[in-house]
């Protein structure tokens, strides 16, 4: 190519697709380096490291089982908590509050996502923590403790604190996407339900509809904020490498246990299994979004939206 | 930078071939270049002592050292990597740890530390009395509440409550924990055999605080709970302590004194293999839950200036530097354990050469 047909457009064009390739090969160093990283673990362990429950630095006996179930569950029941009362936050700040409202509360909440999550879990620790203890935990047990999710002892710290701590870290996430995206739907999908002699709530059932890749997306986002969220989910979570059925039982996730034991991980196989919960982590959080993903298609039907790729 | 290096190996050949002249004169334990600077990286546990150390010896000497606490695992990842002049662990090496290394190193113990037991029993008046056979049978779950015969007996004439027992442990990987463990592997044959000791183990029973906050936040919150966590952490935050019954059958409570009596009492050890713990010390008045933290050096210094200024440091940190550690609740080095670091100091080397003349 000349130097003369180095055009500025041309030049934009590069500089684009720099900073895209640049993203991927970001991606695929962090995945080479966690797999080098790991080929210790994974050479002595095997696939036996994702289903042993074994977590013994004394031994060097490593399993990631215990930390795979407290992520997974401990996200799976943020999700649970935080998205009707996202969306439905969402619903109230987008078609029913005034207008000024909206934008005052949508604001307040979106400060809520620049929160340290140390502060998250300082709360959880020192608030909701003895509240759990004393009030909730001990009501659950007398009352519904004959289903196996709420036996045992009111620790106040574990499984139940964590998923509400971290819901309320992915609310702002799907509270402000979700109003976004349906303010941003027509205003004549309303108009025309209406003038069918629609009521109101189905008016906005039929908005929702339209809306729903976005949302979607954005309860995508809170997931992938769930998962990976370390710092608080250590505070709470209790970190002990059992799999217990209640809820109120302490627990571990793989992120809490990177960042527990990796500052005084000594021996080349303890090191090399951490670094094999991150590689194992990284794979969950592909396909959790692929999943997600192959959701928001199947359900708008192949219909492409910008939102849905968030 | 290249540039700057090289300046600094002229002036540090320079200087060696002065020190080499004034050792002649005199003793060799002089200051360094003013212009040295150590890094090191490690163990979190004596990083306040320690900077204060850096500091201290900054403005007597102008040697800068550079200390990153990024705990005892990188701390030795670094000595190994030789990215650092010296480590800092709460864990001295094991043999097969120091056959790793690239070349011999020595462990130099700085102070020691003593891990309390605190707990939550707002009935008790007086301090909870323990015996290594309830501690470890309430970290293996045996024992689960505090009326428990056991528990009883080593606490005559005192009420206490028919509560469970909630024991609380560290979720981090820690020197504490190392400690802390090291002395159940001392003194029960099951828990050795089950669970062993380091810094981060699979704890058969209880609940994972993060670091010494974490630990008494819970205990504090929980009732019937019990933790173990630093002396340091639990004198400024004025926690109830129990008091443990010791090798020689008395009921020690743990402070500072009696964390040193515990290094002096395993000193005939420590001069045969500094890395000997000093848990469950035969002494009478010795604290059993304590350990050493080490610096961990490299016998033969490549670099002169540095290796020089390195032995002159812990020189000054084991003789001048114990006077500031009961300010920070860490606990002095008994003379005899000074004597052991006294006789590695002579050891340390630069190109085979002896760094320090005899004092």
């Amino acid at each position: 190519m000349k130097a003369a047909r180095i055009t500025a457009d041309g030049l934009y064009r590069a500089a684009l697709g720099g900073a895209v390739a640049l993203v991927f090969v970001v991606v695929a160093l962090i995945v080479f380096e966690a797999a080098r990283g790991s080929g210790l673990s994974i050479r002595t362990f095997g696939l036996g490291f994702l289903t042993s429950t074994a977590w013994d630095p004394v031994s060097e006996k490593f399993g990631a089982l215990p930390y795979i179930y407290g992520t997974v569950v401990s996200s799976a029941l943020a999700l649970l908590l935080a998205v009707p009362l996202g969306i439905g936050s969402a619903v109230y700040l987008a078609e029913i509050a005034p207008r000024r409202v909206g934008a005052i509360v949508s604001f307040v909440i979106e400060l809520l996502a620049a929160i340290p999550s140390i502060v998250y879990g300082v709360w959880g620790f020192f608030v909701l923590a003895p509240w759990l203890r004393t009030a909730i935990e001990p009501w659950l047990i007398a009352h519904v403790g004959f289903v196996p999710l709420f036996r045992g002892y009111p620790f106040g710290i574990g499984m139940l604190n964590a998923a509400i701590v971290l819901s309320i870290m992915v609310v702002p996430t799907i509270v402000s996407i979700s109003r976004e995206v349906l303010l941003s739907t027509p205003r004549s999908l309303r108009e025309a339900a209406l003038a069918l002699g629609a009521t109101p709530a189905e008016a906005i059932g039929v908005a929702l509809d339209a809306a729903r890749p976005g949302i979607l997306g954005a309860v995508i986002l809170a997931l992938g904020r769930a998962l990976g969220e370390t710092m608080a989910v250590t505070m709470v979570i209790g970190n002990t490498n059992r799999i217990s059925a209640s809820l109120l039982d302490p627990a571990a996730t793989m992120a809490s246990i990177i960042a527990n034991e990796f500052t005084e991980a000594t021996t080349p196989l303890y090191i090399s299994s951490l670094i094999e919960i991150a590689l194992v982590l990284f794979a969950i959080t592909i396909v959790v979004n692929g999943a997600a993903r192959v959701l928001v298609y199947w359900a708008t039907g192949g219909r492409r939206s910008a939102a849905a790729l968030a | 930078m290249n540039i700057r290096r090289k300046t600094l190996h002229l002036m540090a050949l320079g200087l060696a071939a002065a020190g080499l002249m004034l050792g002649a004169l005199g003793p060799a334990v002089q200051a360094g270049p003013a212009t040295t600077t150590l890094t090191g990286a490690g163990a979190t546990f004596p990083y306040p002592i320690y900077s204060k150390w850096f500091d201290m010896y900054h403005q007597k000497t102008g040697i800068e050292i550079n200390y990153q606490s990024i705990g005892s695992g990188g701390g030795i990842q670094q000595v190994k990597a030789g990215t650092v002049d010296f480590g800092a662990s709460d864990a001295a090496l094991s043999d097969a740890r120091l056959k790793e290394m690239p070349r011999r190193v020595l462990h130099f113990p700085t102070v020691a530390g003593a891990v309390v037991m605190a707990y939550d029993l707002p009935s008790l008046k007086q301090p909870l009395h323990l015996t290594s056979d309830v501690i470890a049978g309430i970290y293996m779950g045996q024992i689960t509440t505090w009326n428990d015969k056991r528990v009883a007996a080593a606490n005559p004439g005192v009420a206490l409550p028919a509560a469970p027992i909630l024991p609380v442990h560290r979720s981090d990987g820690s020197g504490t924990t190392n400690i802390f463990t090291t002395y159940l592997s001392a003194v029960s044959g099951p828990w050795k055999e089950m669970v062993g000791a380091n810094t981060s183990v699979s704890w058969p029973v209880g609940i994972g605080g993060k670091g010494n906050e974490g630990v008494s936040g819970l205990v504090r919150q929980t009732q019937g709970s019990i933790g173990y966590i630093e002396l340091a952490y639990a004198k400024q935050n004025r926690l109830p302590v129990a008091h443990v019954r010791n090798k020689s059958g008395s009921f020690v409570e743990p402070t500072l004194a009696s964390t040193t009596a515990a290094a002096e009492g395993a000193s005939p050890l420590l001069a045969k293999d500094v890395r000997t713990p000093i848990v469950n010390s035969s002494a009478p008045t010795a604290y059993p839950i304590c350990g050493l933290t080490f610096l961990l050096v490299y016998q033969d210094q490549k670099d002169p200036a540095k290796g020089h200024a390195l032995a002159t440091f812990i020189d000054w940190a084991i003789h001048e530097g114990q006077d500031v550690a009961a300010s920070l609740d860490y606990a002095r080095l008994p003379e005899a354990v000074v004597k052991v670091n006294e006789m590695t100091l002579r050891k340390l080397t630069v190109a085979g050469k002896p760094l320090l003349a005899d004092r």
